[in-house]
Parts: structure tokens; C-alpha cells; sequence
């Protein structure tokens, strides 16, 4: 282990934070610490964990659906295995995942800063993931099973059913929670603890993607914690809320459910797009297109997501006025979305591109993100809703943002900053290859949904007419090709941390936040001096040029 | 001094300010967890009006007033801490946490009797005579039941919350040169308060 | 910078906790004689623009709000709005049923 951190640091006496020993040793040193970059490693383990099991389900259900009529499973089971695919998914890896793992790591270094404003409960944010995780899977063991209520826990099947919904419930609670404490600290940093100098449009733009994602988490979330608390009441005492039998009102369940549940796609997202700004000015050797744009769109998201959650709705008998309203804000919310793709391209436009692999998943991000955005705008739309709601389009379009937005910024952030998190490089030519596997069968997996969904395939169906095999079969073949990339990946990147080639410089990209100024990988505190800020965030023209006047002069 | 003490104290920088951000932002999510209630209520209400006002009935007004009364004063008498402690004087702000805690015990106590009296009326959440009436009292007894209860269960806890400060004050730990901890407690059971201020007018004067 | 997060610029006397609890109580007081008062649909209305005031002044004097940083009253602000958003476009649904 020594000789480790004497290759790892070459700078001598200060150990990395991989190395740093605190008051407790060994894996106590890992889980009673407060070291945010720990914390973001265990998130990072943890997380790929339950991903891991979401997309063995996901798979589980696609081999189900190759063919029509039972295949290797029965009805009961497959609608559990959508309901866990779904709460994991997105509870423990799409809404936690960039701001958890990443945020965690990054954003005290981005404004230069030691930790968080509170370290403590961004470990107890960690234990209640772990927890949350737990709860949401260990139903599986019980009798009367997982959940089968899809994750949206509709009512009234949701307190008629005798799974183990509650479970499913109080998973989710814990989350909300864990999400809650992470948001809370997140905007307490930003607000207080950013290095001298740097004032808000000096703030790397991932900076102010994590702030928005923040306040959304912390505004929207416990939304959604009353609701799922007032389903368990109902379900054990009976109460009369929402139960129609008891006079409640379904339709206000659903309300209140996607007064959060919206607003919760936009925690998903932002990170990933604050990932995409990152990434893109440092391969395109070009300074952001219009930094001060994307830096309000992000804060105009978060506030236009909080206004369309009843598009999700239009089929439950909403009176016209509410759906008209709803439709026309859906239209306005997808505005500062395709401002930041603007930006992004025209940022690439003329850059010196290097093709480098988070460069690659940033462009099937923008590729895949945009596909999904539209779609989504044609959702909004009520004649068309009207059609393709509760079919396999709507499961095309959630999974293209999701999965192809936020799942592959994930994917790009994780390469970009591995070397700086593990002073270690990936093997970068298999990295390429499993990008293309998870691009080529991301795409064969969830576009002939949208084709199928169009023509009439309802979602969270276990049986089909023939007519859709072909599209199903096709789906499958993809999702094989998907996961196939998915392990490649898993394997690359779990053996690199171990038995990577050895990274030390400060900056292998060329990057010009301050992550790229300290140590790799950075020591317990960041900085060996809280820098003082002077400069704009992205100024590679500029440096560029001011470099080579030195050089002539 | 060994590497470890030293990187103890750097990383314990304070900020008190910080540390009231924080805690204005816990508050705003226990503002909207019972926002989400009172959305709940307000639709309700305005779909079954009429049975609400039935339904109210069975309230007692002046017990909801009492009460209302006994948890304002256990608001200002944890401001008054506060500034006791302030002003340096540990004795008074024992004094007023403690008299803050037995004020929401009092509260507990006439609330337990509250609901004692409608379970003996057999109205509870699930019983017979409750689902004999309409859809509009069901709801609003719903809603009574478990707003006034999950109110109830922060009212607990903000009693646990601020033993653990008067224990901190009795020990030194809170003192006129330290006492964010005091306020943040304070803002809590402000806020808890604040909720009761909007519940007492919705279910107790609606007649 | 840091000493001026240690303590309170100022610290408030006793007397204006004294006199908003006053002010607290006698809203409350009012709150119930207008209840008692046959005015229809504006007891509500009424009620709750009282609660609001009393709410106000818990915000401002009790919790120290007027004392704090604008930050803190912009953050206030945000929430009240949130709910306030999520309750106008709820009734955007339900007020044309």
C-alpha cells in the first residue's frame, strides 16, 4: 500500500486523499469520513452497484419481451421488475447519480474550497442512499414481493395491492431525504465558500448547473416525500385522502406525485448539461459560446420545470383550462434547453477538435438529448398526447433524456475526471469501443419504441399483438449490445483504478477549471493554498494567444 | 503539532451565517411538506365546502384557540433564550428553554384530549361512524387527523431538539460567544409554529 | 471577514418579543371574534391574511429575518413562491372542473 502512495505522489510529503490517513484507518477511514472526495467514491461504488441492478432487470424485461406471451417470466413478476427498474433507476442512479458522485467530488475544488459547508451530513446524505437502496430492494425477499405498482405508485392499486409497497415507499422517503441534505449543502457552498475572487460569473458552469439542480432538489423533493407518506397512511390506517372508495380524488395523487416528478427530470439533466459545458470548451479548445446563457438557463429550468408537472396528465380528465395551460408552459420549458444545445455547437463550431472519449459521449449526449427534448415537445402537445400516452414512445422519449442525456453525461464526467480521482488512466482504445457498443445499442434498443408506441404498443405491458414483434425483437438485440458495452465499461474502469497507468500531471486534458490545478489525485484538503481567483472560467483563446505572444516575445 | 490535529482544526472553520443557511433551508422543506398537505386541503375544501363546515363542527374553537395561544408564547419564550444567552445570562435562558418545552408539553396534552374526545365520538380514521358520512367529513377528518398528527410529532421532537440545547446551555456548550446552535433550534420551533398559526383558522373556524 | 459570522451585529432587547407576542395573541383574538361574525366566504379570506401578518412577524422578528442578509429574504421568497406557483396551477385544474 505504501509503495502505491509513493508512485501515486510524486510531490513527497503530502499524501493524496486516496493515501490520507484521519482518525480511523482502513475501510473506517472510508465510511466515517467526511472528506467530500471519499464521500463522492463511495456514492460512486454504491451507485454502480444498484445500476448494476437496474440494468439486469431492464434486461430481465427485454428478454421477456423478445417474443409475444409468456417467455421466461409470468405477469406478476414482470410488473415488479418494472416497478424496481423504475425506482431504482431513477431514485438511486438518474436523480442521485452526477450531482452525488461528481458534485460531491468537484464542486469544493471548482470554487476552491476545502469541503463542503457541512461535511457531516453530506456523510449522513450517503447513509441514507445506502439505506433508501436497500429498502427499495430487500421487498424482493419478502413474501408477498416487491412493489407492482409501476414507480409512480398510482392510486388506488397502489393501497389496494399486497406487495410491498411500503417498502417501495419508505425507500423513496429515505432518498427524498438524501437528495434533500445533498441540495441543502450544495447551496450553502456555493453561497459561502467560494474562493476570494470568485464572484457568480466566474463560476464554472457545472458550478451553476449544481447550484439550480440544488434548489430543485431541496424545493420540489419534499413534494413528493408528503405524498408517498400520505399513500403509507392510507395504506395502514385507512385514512381517506386520496382512496376514491373514501371519497379522496385519484387525480390529486397524481398531482401532487408529479409536482416533485417533474421537477425531478430537471435534476437529472442539469448536472449532466453542466457536465456537457465542462467538457466541450476543453476539447474544442475554444472558450464557451455565450457563458452568461447557459448559466441562466440553468436557473430558467429549474424554474419553468416546476410549472408543467400536469403534462404528465392529459389523459386523466383535467378540465381544458389546466391542460391548455400546461401544454402552452411545456413549449416555453423546452426554450432554455435548446439555447444551451445552441451554445454547445456553436462553441464546437471552428474548435480544434479533439475526439477524445468524454468528448464522445458529450456529442451522443447532444445527439441523443435533442432526440429526447423533441420528443418531448411533441408530447406536449394534446392531440398528439391524446395518442401516445401510456404506449412505448413515452418510454422511448423518458429513456433517450434519461438514459442517453443524463446516463451518458454520467458516462462522460466518469471519463474526464477518472485520472484526476484516481491518478490512473483508463485504457482509452477500449474505451472507444464500448462507447460505440453503448451508443449503436442504446439506439437500437429505444428507437423502435417511438415507432412501435406511435403505432399503438401500450407501455408496462407484458403481452403484445404480433404485429410489433419485429420492433421488439429488434429492441433486445439492442439492449444485449448495450449491456455488452455496459461491462466492457464496468470492467475498464474498475481494473484501470487498480492497475491503470499511473497518472501525476496536474493537467492531462488541458483544462482550465480549478480541478486541473491541484495535485492528482488532490490531497485531503484540495489546495496546499486556497488560490485567489482572477480570471474568467474557459479562457483558452485567450490564453492561447497570450502564450504565444510570450513565446514570440 | 502532528499532521492530523492540524488538518482537524483547518477543516473546522465557522460560520455561523452558513450554519443559519442551512438550516432556513431544512426549514423550507418542512415548509412544503406540509405546503403539499395544505394543497391537499385547499382542494378539498373547495369541492366539498359544505361538509367541511358540517364537519368542523365537531371542533372545539376554543380549545384550538388555547392552544394556539400556549404555542405562540412557547415562540416567544424561545426568542427570550435567545437573548438571555446573548446577554450572558445562562440561568434565565435554562429558565425559558425549559419553560418553552413545558409549554408544547402543554400543547401535547390538550391535543391528546382533543382527539381522546373524537375517538370517544368513534370518530377515527377507519371507523364505522366516520365512513357513514359523507365523502367531504371523511376528508376533512383525514385531513385533520394527520396534519394535526404529523404537527404533533414535530412538536415531540422540537421538545427533544431543545432539551438537548438546554443540556448544552447547562454544560457550557452554548454560550453568549457560541450559541448558533440555539437559534437554529429556535428557527425550527418557529417554524413549527408558524404551521399551527395557518392549521388553527382551517380547521377550527370554519363554522 | 469571519468575526462578523461569529456574533450578531446587534442583539435585540427583550422588549420587542414582548410586544410582537402581544400582537400575536391579540390577531388570534381577532381571528376568532370574525369567525364568530356572519360574513360568508370573506372569514377565510380574512383568517387567512391575519395568519399571514402573524406569520410575517414570527419571520421577521422572531426568527430574525429583518436581521439577516438580503440572501435570506430572497431564499424566503423562493419557497413562498414555489408553493404559491404550485397552488395557482393546481386550481388551473381544478376551478374549471
Amino acid at each position: 500500500m505504501s509503495a502505491d502512495a509513493a508512485t501515486i505522489n510524486i510531490n513527497g510529503h503530502e499524501p493524496s486523499y486516496l493515501e490520507y490517513k484521519g482518525m480511523h484507518s482502513g475501510i473506517l477511514g472510508w465510511i466515517l469520513s467526511t472528506d467530500h472526495k471519499r464521500i463522492g467514491i463511495l456514492y460512486l461504488i454504491s451507485l454502480s452497484i444498484f445500476f448494476m441492478v437496474g440494468v439486469t432487470f431492464g434486461f430481465l424485461m427485454r428478454l421477456e419481451l423478445i417474443a409475444p406471451g409468456r417467455t421466461i417470466m409470468d405477469a406478476q413478476t414482470y410488473n415488479s421488475l418494472f416497478t424496481l427498474h423504475g425506482v431504482i433507476m431513477i431514485f438511486l442512479f438518474v436523480v442521485p447519480g452526477i450531482p452525488a458522485v461528481f458534485g460531491n467530488f468537484f464542486l469544493p475544488i471548482l470554487i476552491g474550497a476545502k469541503d463542503v459547508a457541512f461535511p457531516r451530513i453530506n456523510l449522513l446524505s450517503w447513509y441514507l442512499y445506502v439505506t433508501g437502496g436497500l429498502l427499495a430492494v430487500i421487498a424482493i425477499l419478502l413474501p408477498g414481493g416487491p412493489a407492482d405498482t409501476g414507480w409512480t405508485f398510482y392510486i388506488p392499486y397502489s393501497v389496494r395491492t399486497g406487495t410491498n409497497v411500503t417498502f417501495a415507499l419508505f425507500a423513496a422517503f429515505v432518498l427524498g431525504f438524501s437528495s434533500i441534505l445533498t441540495g441543502l449543502n450544495f447551496i450553502t457552498t456555493v453561497h459561502r465558500l467560494r474562493a476570494s475572487g470568485m464572484s457568480w460569473f466566474k463560476m464554472p458552469l457545472s458550478v451553476w448547473s449544481f447550484y439550480a439542480t440544488a434548489w430543485v432538489q431541496v424545493l420540489a423533493t419534499p413534494i413528493i416525500g408528503i405524498t408517498l407518506l400520505l399513500v403509507a397512511i392510507e395504506r395502514w390506517l385507512g385514512v381517506g385522502i386520496f382512496d376514491p372508495a373514501l371519497g379522496g380524488d385519484p387525480v390529486l395523487y397524481q398531482h401532487l406525485f408529479w409536482i416533485y416528478s417533474h421537477p425531478a427530470v430537471y435534476i437529472m439533466i442539469l448536472p449532466a448539461m453542466g457536465i456537457v459545458s465542462e467538457i466541450i470548451p476543453v476539447f474544442a479548445h475554444r472558450t464557451i459560446f455565450g457563458y452568461k446563457f447557459i448559466a441562466f438557463s440553468s436557473i430558467a429550468i429549474a424554474l419553468f420545470g416546476s410549472l408543467v408537472w400536469a403534462h404528465h396528465m392529459f389523459t386523466v380528465g383535467m378540465s381544458d383550462t389546466g391542460q391548455f395551460i400546461f401544454s402552452l408552459l411545456t413549449m416555453v420549458v423546452a426554450i432554455p434547453s435548446a439555447i444551451k444545445v445552441f451554445n454547445w455547437v456553436a462553441t464546437l463550431y471552428k474548435g480544434s477538435i479533439d475526439l477524445t472519449t468524454p468528448l464522445l459521449f458529450v456529442l451522443a449526449f447532444i445527439f441523443l438529448f435533442t432526440i429526447g427534448g423533441l420528443t418531448g415537445v411533441m408530447q406536449g402537445i394534446l392531440s398528439i398526447d391524446i395518442q401516445v400516452h401510456d404506449t412505448s414512445f413515452i418510454v422511448a422519449h423518458f429513456h433517450y433524456v434519461m438514459f442517453g442525456g443524463t446516463g451518458f453525461g454520467f458516462f462522460a464526467a466518469l471519463h474526464y475526471w477518472f485520472p484526476k480521482m484516481f491518478g490512473r488512466m483508463y485504457n482509452v482504445k477500449l474505451s472507444k469501443i464500448y462507447f460505440w457498443l453503448l451508443f449503436i445499442g442504446f439506439n437500437f434498443l429505444y428507437f423502435p419504441m417511438f415507432i412501435m408506441g406511435w403505432l399503438g404498443m401500450p407501455r408496462r405491458y407484458y403481452d403484445y399483438l404480433p404485429q410489433f414483434q419485429p420492433y421488439h425483437l429488434t429492441s433486445t438485440i439492442g439492449s444485449w449490445i448495450l449491456v455488452s458495452g455496459v461491462l466492457l465499461m464496468v470492467y475498464n474502469m474498475y481494473r484501470s483504478v487498480k492497475k491503470g497507468k499511473v497518472v501525476t500531471e496536474k493537467n492531462v486534458w488541458g483544462g482550465e477549471t480549478l480541478e486541473w490545478q491541484i495535485d492528482t489525485p488532490p490531497i485531503h484538503e484540495n489546495f496546499k493554498e486556497i488560490p485567489v481567483i482572477k480570471t474568467d472560467p474557459y479562457q483558452y483563446k485567450m490564453n492561447e494567444e497570450e502564450l504565444e505572444k510570450e513565446e514570440v516575445s | 503539532m502532528n499532521s492530523t490535529e492540524h488538518t482537524a482544526e483547518a477543516h473546522v472553520h465557522r460560520d455561523d451565517v452558513g450554519s443559519r443557511m442551512g438550516m432556513w433551508l431544512f426549514l423550507f422543506t418542512e415548509l412544503i411538506l406540509f405546503g403539499g398537505m395544505f394543497l391537499l386541503y385547499s382542494v378539498y375544501r373547495f369541492q366539498y365546502a359544505d361538509a367541511f363546515h358540517l364537519a368542523a363542527k365537531e371542533l372545539n374553537t376554543i380549545m384550538g384557540a388555547f392552544n394556539t395561544a400556549v404555542l405562540l408564547t412557547s415562540s416567544m419564550t424561545m426568542a427570550l433564550a435567545i437573548v438571555a444567552i446573548q446577554r450572558d445570562q445562562k440561568v434565565l435562558s435554562l429558565f425559558l428553554q425549559m419553560v418553552t418545552i413545558f409549554l408544547a408539553l402543554f400543547f401535547l396534552v390538550n391535543k391528546y384530549f382533543e382527539w381522546t374526545a373524537k375517538f370517544h365520538h368513534g370518530i377515527y380514521p377507519g371507523s364505522e361512524e366516520l365512513l357513514s358520512k359523507s365523502s367531504g367529513e371523511i376528508l376533512f377528518f383525514g385531513l385533520y387527523f394527520v396534519m394535526t398528527g404529523l404537527h404533533g410529532v414535530h412538536v415531540i421532537v422540537g421538545m427533544f431538539l431543545i432539551a438537548i440545547m438546554a443540556r448544552m446551555t447547562r454544560r457550557g456548550i452554548i454560550t453568549h460567544n457560541n450559541y448558533v446552535r440555539l437559534e437554529n433550534i429556535g428557527l425550527y420551533w418557529h417554524l413549527v409554529d408558524i404551521i399551527w398559526i395557518f392549521l388553527f383558522p382551517l380547521f377550527y373556524l370554519i363554522t | 471577514m469571519e468575526k462578523h459570522d461569529y456574533y450578531h451585529e446587534h442583539s435585540h432587547s427583550y422588549g420587542i418579543y414582548i410586544l410582537v407576542w402581544l400582537g400575536l395573541m391579540a390577531l388570534t383574538a381577532l381571528t376568532v371574534v370574525i369567525a364568530g361574525m356572519n360574513i360568508g366566504r370573506f372569514t377565510v379570506v380574512t383568517a387567512l391574511i391575519i395568519a399571514s401578518f402573524k406569520a410575517y412577524l414570527v419571520l421577521t422578528i422572531f426568527m430574525h429575518l429583518r436581521s439577516e442578509t438580503k440572501t435570506f429574504l430572497v431564499f424566503v421568497i423562493v419557497a413562498l413562491l414555489f408553493l404559491g406557483i404550485s397552488f395557482v396551477l393546481l386550481f388551473s385544474d381544478y376551478s374549471f372542473h
